[in-house]
């Protein structure tokens, strides 16, 4: 199971790079969120996958799974729901004050 | 006795932080008085310390700062850091009150004596301290604050041009001298100046003992402005006059000197030490004198005899470390004698140079101009200028009734006394020494003459636009130039009081292993008798007198093309080729284009981890740890797989989202399986929320285009993209094979127990780390702001937006 999500954090990885290089700011927000998914996938296998019971105690369980990636995966999503909402926000605004598409342009694309 | 020290050392700071705040209520140049407080206070209380010290006691105090790195605050007093203690206070109190009516009301006051007051503690915090790395910091503080003052006028090209100039060449001797520094904490283990000393056999010992030497001589002929360093100070003369009196001619460029002389016991005796701060001393001193007399700008004249007379006080340096290298005691005594004139030189140079530069301000200030060709038959117009213009060229060029006479026989002595040194293998060196010091001193001599007879006698010269009238300037900024005269007069009559009570500390500090000899302390005479130095100074008198009469009858071999040589267009062309090559180097990556710069974010982090994967040649995979894969989870991975690589190839927005959407809740109902419920929740509702705000901003937006492009640079993203990918990968399978250490996860569970929290994850949040979810608020709070700024906020209509001009 660790092994086939690692690959699928490999695939996810390497969407978003691309996406993050890309020249449309849409395309890059989305690289950004695509790549947070692969990271919290990545954070949760590292603590080991479905190694016991859910992290609420209760009487009877003998393991529970890894609480601490957990936690630190909880904060993450957060932040970056924060960073993809102020991107899209900023991109628009881009648009509204340039009227250009909201693209990244270097010196060389004029 | 701690007390007087560390407040030598704090109140300049403490005070320079309180000028912006006391000139406000007290305005204009009467923020003057305030300042002169700080340097007369602390020379007081630096004077009172005199007595003790002329019986042998120093003043060692420390303090921990880094210990584990052998870093103390310690401070140190001796004779030394006495001389150069009282200087900085001394001229300090009397150039303040000379600055108090140089500036004029309109300039930026409060800046200036912030920026003086900066350099006092500065300079103060070099000579009091005895670790090193303290005096090191100090050190380029003084630098600068130097770059500062010479930058004061900085609406002036001349100006930056000067203060980056001297920044430049101080703190790469700076740079050096740390090295040195570190070469001997090296050898030795410690920073401390004093402990250093004791330990010279070690040092000389060492294979890094001529390194270090280098070093720190580098470090202090930069400063000093010895040859081929001195370009940096006639390009300092930009500064206001009373920084140039202070800085570059009285205390600053005396460091150089501070540090060879604090230095002579650990490295002199070695024959390279003496060969070269004396060589490069005499050096200095020829060219500077030579140069000088070519000048017309009287400020530029003053630079270049500050330079040679830097360097003459470095030549004898030079002379007296060969007391460390000799046996005889009449050998011994004739080489300390030569140290004796250079610290005795220091203190002349300090008050007839300061006189100089005060009157060469007044001039300016009175007529505004400082060419000498426009100068000329001042003296019946400004008599009290005029008498200490001629008190001060006159010490200079070694006349008496006058200390620099004094200075100047002992320095000839000095410079014969090699003739018994048959030590350090050199016979027909010997002979050399004496006569390029005195032909040295003819120029010295004649550029003394162009000071005092073109300045103020001979006719008037023709107006110049922007002249104003002459007339003697106010009494107020007489009294310290009269004070420096009077003092160029009364040390010349009183030279031993000077001799026993600071100078012979001093040579303490310089020859700590000879306290017992006698004679160490010489006394001084203006009569020796009919003996060679006598002559010499009648030889430089009468040459000069004649070479001063028929001056522009040679001043045209000024034109020769070797005498125009100048190391100046050397630094320019240097600097120009470097800032030429940083641009093209810098041009050729920082392309302005963010992709760029992503894909060297992301070239370093494969090169980076990369080449630490192929060092680590550990590549076991250890899969028998695995959870076995049941088929409904199989299946949402494919979905998740399949979906990503789609959105590379969506045709429209929408389909992209909506892909972004499967994966988001694909993730969730893996945080399902993998028993996370706290996760999928959150992701669940993240996700919806999300994918609204992305459906929200496509309504503003336009649709997106297909991305064009050239086929080059998509290769690169998909060649960067795929190894992203197979790094992270590798290296989380890595990570899986190995287990260094236990999981602390355990903890979290026992300790929920006790708290009482049931569910785990949520007990991490809210209790043991609060505080990091607190942030995590805090945060979600910024980007909120920021959204709704990016929203709402919008310019005003008529508002000049000054980047758009």
């Amino acid at each position: 199971m660790e092994t086939l999500i690692t690959l699928l954090v490999g695939v996810l990885v390497a969407v978003g790079v691309y996406l993050l290089l890309a020249k449309e700011m849409l395309r890059i927000i989305l690289g950004t969120a695509i790549l947070s998914h692969a990271i919290h996938l990545l954070i949760l296998t590292m603590g080991g996958l479905k190694k016991g019971d859910v992290p609420l105690l209760q009487e009877g369980a003998a393991q529970y799974t890894d609480a601490l990636p957990q936690a630190l995966i909880l904060t993450a999503i957060v932040i970056s729901f924060g960073v993809t909402a102020f991107l899209l926000v900023l991109s628009y605004r881009v648009y509204q004050e340039s009227g250009r598409g909201p693209g990244l342009r270097g010196p060389r694309d004029e | 006795m701690l007390i007087t020290i560390l407040l030598a050392i704090f109140i300049p700071f403490i005070a320079a932080c309180l000028v912006p705040l006391i000139h406000t209520f007290l305005t204009g140049r009467r923020i003057g008085w305030f300042v002169i407080a700080v340097p007369l206070i602390l020379f007081i209380l630096l004077f009172r310390l005199v007595p003790s010290l002329s019986d042998g006691t120093t003043y060692l105090y420390t303090f921990p700062w880094i210990p584990s790195a052998g870093v103390y605050f310690s401070t140190h007093v001796d004779g030394l850091s006495m001389i150069f203690a009282l200087l900085i206070t001394g001229i300090g109190s009397l150039v303040v009150l000379y600055s108090i009516y140089y500036l004029s009301e309109r300039e930026a006051i409060g800046r200036f004596y912030t920026y003086l007051l900066l350099f006092m503690g500065a300079m103060l915090g070099v000579v009091l301290s005895d670790n090193l790395i303290v005096l090191y910091v100090f050190w380029e503080l003084t630098s600068i604050s130097s770059f500062l003052l010479i930058a004061f006028w900085y609406h002036r090209k001349q100006s930056r041009y000067g203060a980056k100039k001297s920044m430049l060449i101080t703190v790469t001797g700076g740079i050096f001298m740390l090295a040195g520094f570190l070469m001997l904490y090296k050898i030795t283990g410690t920073f401390s100046l004093q402990e250093l000393i004791g330990m010279r056999e070690i040092i000389a010992a060492d294979s890094l003992f001529i390194p270090a030497l280098l070093c720190v001589l580098l470090g202090a002929f930069t400063k000093s402005a010895q040859f081929p360093f001195h370009i940096w100070l006639p390009d300092a003369m930009e500064a206001p006059t009373p920084v140039s009196a202070y800085l570059h001619s009285a205390t600053m460029v005396k460091a150089g000197i501070y540090l060879v002389a604090r230095f002579t016991p650990v490295f002199a005796g070695h024959a390279s030490w003496f060969y070269i701060v004396s060589c490069v001393g005499l050096l200095t001193m020829l060219w500077g004198s030579v140069n000088a007399v070519k000048q017309t700008d009287l400020k530029a004249l003053l630079a270049f005899s500050t330079i040679s007379q830097l360097g003459m006080i470095m030549s004898m340096l030079g002379i007296g470390s060969l007391a460390f290298a000799s046996s005889e005691s009449t050998h011994i005594a004739l080489y300390t004698a030569a140290t004796f004139a250079a610290l005795f030189h220091l203190i002349n140079h300090s008050t007839f140079k300061g006189s100089l530069f005060m009157v060469v301000g007044i001039l300016d200030h009175q007529l505004g101009t400082r060419n000498i060709n426009r100068l000329g038959g001042l003296a019946t117009i400004m008599p009290i200028t005029f008498t200490i213009a001629l008190i001060g060229s006159f010490s200079m060029a070694g006349l008496p009734p006058f200390n620099g006479f004094l200075s100047k026989e002992l320095f000839f002595e000095a410079m014969l006394s090699l003739r018994d040194a048959n030590l350090l293998t050199m016979n027909s060196l010997a002979l050399l020494f004496p006569i390029v010091a005195w032909i040295g001193s003819i120029f010295t001599f004649i550029y003394c003459m162009v000071i005092v007879f073109q300045s103020f006698m001979g006719r008037v010269p023709a107006p110049f636009p922007g002249q104003r009238p002459a007339h003697e300037a106010p009494i107020q900024m007489l009294i310290a130039p009269i004070v420096l005269g009077s003092l160029v007069l009364l040390i010349f009559f009183f030279p031993n009081t000077l001799g026993t009570y600071i100078l012979g500390p001093a040579m303490l500090a310089v020859y700590p292993h000879l306290e017992q000899m006698e004679g160490l302390v010489p006394e001084i005479y203006a009569w020796h008798g009919w003996k060679l130095p006598i002559f010499m100074t009648l030889g430089v008198v009468i040459a000069g007198i004649l070479m001063y009469r028929f001056l522009r009858y040679w001043k045209g071999v000024y034109r020769l093309g070797i005498l125009q040589f100048t190391l100046d267009r050397f630094y320019n062309t240097f600097l120009m080729w470097t800032e030429r090559m940083a641009s093209v180097i810098t041009k050729s990556y920082m392309t302005g284009s963010v992709r760029d710069y992503v894909a060297y974010i992301m070239l370093f982090f494969l090169a980076f981890i990369g080449i630490g994967l192929i060092g680590f040649q550990q590549f076991i995979f250890d899969f028998s740890n695995d959870a076995p894969v049941g088929s409904n989870e199989s299946l949402i991975i494919f979905v998740m797989m399949c979906s990503s690589i789609a959105i590379l190839f969506a045709k429209s927005r929408i389909t992209a989202i909506i892909l972004n959407g499967v994966l988001g809740y694909s993730i969730a109902i893996l945080f399902v399986v993998f028993r996370a419920p706290d996760l999928a929740l959150t992701q669940i509702i993240v996700e919806t929320v999300t994918t609204v705000l992305f459906l929200l901003c496509f309504y503003y937006l336009p649709e997106w285009r297909s991305e064009r492009q050239s086929a080059s640079v998509r290769v690169r993203n998909g060649i960067l993209a795929v190894a992203s990918g197979v790094v992270v990968t590798v290296v989380a399978l890595l990570v899986q094979g190995h287990s260094f250490y236990p999981s602390i996860s355990t903890y979290y569970e026992t300790t929920s127990r006790v708290l009482g929290g049931l569910n785990v994850v949520n007990t991490i949040l809210g209790d043991f780390r609060a505080f990091d979810t607190m942030l995590e608020v805090l945060v979600l709070f910024i980007a909120g702001l920021g959204v709704y700024s990016l929203v709402k906020l919008r310019r005003k209509k008529g508002v000049d937006q000054p980047e758009e001009k």
